[in-house]
């Protein structure tokens, strides 16, 4: 250490870098997949494309894991699963989704009665990754996203925090816009 | 065996009545049967030391439309030691009336077992009751869901659990779950984001 900032052991940050830097450097996602997107994403895990060099390790729980890659076709009958899972996880928390299926229902879009249209319609997702599927690279590319997503936060405004609050608000106004409506 | 045979060893041993059709010039040749008799001749072809149907290859629920207002089941028989295929239909009415709302066809499931998850299959997806089988129920489909998604006239529910079913106008009138929603139509408990299908 001594040696490596030449400063006696002594490293200045923020904390919000230092919570944000650790944050997106260990990455946990939820060990799930649900259709062939998940060949690609064991792919990306696997020796050729290494996910663990940004330390992004699957986990076996919700409860450990910090993101969840929604990769493949969200069927009705998984949607509650889905929902459940995402549930159990812990704040701060993450949503990749992975592939044409989930962004949006895929080939499935007009005449799949099965297939839930857009895994946003059950969870909120931070990252959308195109293809069908996507290649590991883009996975990859959808995990940089990410980062440069956590890399904006501060813990003076947390994310969960901000988002209920953007809800209320929302609702509010929109209250006051139906009482305004109902005068008029 | 070859159909002109299987069709005279139907007839010698139920009856000509028992034939409701039997169309040679097909794709592939088949025999329409009397559905009440469905079973009993089943068992006879499958049991029977000339025929031996000891493999059912397929069985496929077919909706023919409103307009037809009938619904088929084919059957695909085959025999490993003989060598043969055999493919008997039966033919019912579509049924929407209140009493009976779907077609009753007498299962096979206890002469081949494959047939249990094949007509659940068909029950499944064109809504054929299949009678005396052990456990009809969906198979593939959600439990709770309603209809039957291989029938000419399904109509997809609009929301199921709270979840919309159409596509529509995607992120916009979807309940989008990403960000804060200003388009509110509507007022929903359980499903603040829920909003109303567009006209």
């Amino acid at each position: 250490m001594d040696a490596k900032t030449g400063e006696g052991g002594i490293v200045i940050t923020k904390l919000d870098d230092l919570l944000n830097w650790a944050r997106l450097t260990s990455l946990f996602p939820m060990g799930f997949g649900l259709a062939c997107c998940a060949i690609e994403m064991m792919g990306a895990y696997a020796a050729g494309y290494d996910l663990d060099r940004f330390g992004i390790i699957p986990r076996a729980s919700p409860r450990q894991s910090d993101v969840m890659i929604v990769a493949g076709t969200v069927t009705f009958k998984m949607a509650d699963r889905v929902r459940r899972l995402y549930e159990q996880m812990p704040e701060p928390r993450y949503v990749i989704s992975m592939g044409s299926c989930s962004n949006c229902g895929g080939p499935y879009w007009e005449h799949g009665y099965h297939v839930v249209k857009g895994v946003d319609r059950i969870i909120p997702v931070d990252v959308y990754v195109p293809g069908c599927p996507p290649r590991p690279e883009a996975l990859i590319g959808g995990f940089m996203q990410l980062q440069e997503i956590i890399r904006q936060e501060t813990i003076r405004a947390p994310r969960a925090v901000q988002q209920l609050m953007a809800k209320r608000t929302a609702a509010q106004g929109q209250s006051v816009a139906n009482a305004e409506q109902q005068v008029s | 065996m070859s159909f002109e045979e299987l069709k005279d060893f139907v007839v010698s041993q139920f009856g000509a009545e028992v034939l409701v059709e039997a169309k040679e010039d097909a794709l592939q040749s088949y025999l329409v049967v009397q559905t009440e008799r469905l079973a009993e001749v089943c068992l006879t072809l499958h049991d029977h030391e000339l025929t031996y149907f000891d493999f059912l290859s397929c069985l496929t629920g077919i909706d023919n439309g409103p307009e037809a207002g009938t619904m088929e089941v084919a059957y695909n028989l085959y025999s490993i030691p003989y060598d043969h295929h055999l493919m008997l239909k039966v033919q019912v009415p579509r049924n929407n009336t209140p009493e009976q709302s779907i077609p009753h066809v007498p299962t096979v499931s206890h002469i081949w077992r494959t047939a249990d998850w094949h007509e659940r299959e068909a029950f499944d997806m064109v809504g054929i009751y299949f009678t005396d089988h052990s456990d009809m129920r969906r198979i593939l489909c959600a439990a709770d869901w309603e209809g039957h998604p291989l029938r000419k006239d399904y109509e997809l529910q609009d929301y199921y659990h709270g979840i919309k079913v159409p596509f529509d106008l995607h992120n916009e009138l979807n309940g989008f779950k990403g960000e804060p929603h200003l388009i509110i139509k509507k007022e929903n408990e359980q499903f603040p984001d829920m909003r109303e299908k567009p006209e």
